[in-house]
């Protein structure tokens, strides 16, 4: 059990198209100090995206707002709590299937969630509709020098 | 994002050079739906070599790409897809309708470095 936290940082920033490269990267370079493989960092930041898209796109549609991420660092993994207070979700069971989106017109894929759940090790959505959504992701970093368990 | 054109085989090329997300999946849809339109190519290859990053955004901006090619009797495939990348494709399974290729046959197009 991990309780006691080794780092933490929040970011602060508007729902503009142009903030989501700022957002994934600014995490991942966050996440680094624990030393990630390329692959957990790559998975990290395709995650990231992924949230933040949704509450881009979805969460504020194409008024702006502002989008909160909290992420927290363990001794081996990294928590990321994405939060808007956009419109919210309204059947996440739905949101969450492969390939559902609610706005195909946008060209979307519908696998935002199915990605977020299967890059990382840990996934929650809460959400309230007219009060936001807050996603909250955790990603184990294996230490690959160290594998005495 | 970089587009080579060979009349003889009717190849379109287009060599993306920015990561794939929300933001920069309009803009590449736009051009690349331009160049579509003014070639109707017969072979369109996506080069990734330049692509670092792409999130899902990338998956239907390629199938509406594909949908389009289709309607004109084109094929579609993918060229240097860096794992990462790969991967987001594999979740959606998109690599069964629009295979990675290796290299573009027959023609000099293509030879990245």
């Amino acid at each position: 059990m991990e309780n006691v936290y080794e780092n933490k940082m929040s970011l602060e920033f508007l729902s503009k198209s142009s903030n989501e490269a700022f957002a994934r990267i600014t995490v991942a370079s966050f996440a680094s100090q624990l030393d990630p493989s390329i692959e957990e960092i790559s998975d990290i930041k395709t995650a990231v995206s992924e949230a933040v898209t949704n509450s881009i796109i979805h969460g504020y549609e194409d008024k702006i707002g502002i989008i909160k991420i909290e992420c927290t660092l363990f001794a081996n993994s990294i928590e990321i709590q994405i939060t808007d207070k956009g419109k919210g979700i309204e059947n996440i069971e739905k949101a969450k299937e492969p390939l559902y989106t609610s706005k195909p017109e946008l060209e979307r894929s519908g696998m935002g969630f199915t990605i977020m759940e299967n890059f990382m090790d840990e996934l929650k959505i809460e959400s309230v509709v007219g009060v936001g959504t807050k996603v909250t992701m955790k990603k184990v970093i294996k230490d690959l020098k160290d594998s005495s368990e | 994002m970089k587009v080579t054109y060979n009349e003889k085989d009717k190849l379109l090329t287009l060599q993306i050079t920015e990561e794939i997300d929300h933001h920069y999946a309009e803009k590449i849809r736009t051009r690349a739906d331009f160049e579509i339109q003014k070639y109707i190519p017969k072979k369109l290859v996506w080069d990734f070599a330049n692509v670092s990053f792409m999130d899902s955004a990338g998956i239907g901006m390629i199938l509406g790409r594909y949908k389009m090619i289709t309607m004109f009797g084109g094929t579609m495939n993918m060229i240097n897809v860096a794992p990462n990348v790969k991967k987001v494709f594999e979740m959606a399974g998109i690599l069964k309708i629009i295979p990675i290729i290796e290299e573009i046959g027959g023609t000099e197009i293509g030879k990245c470095v």
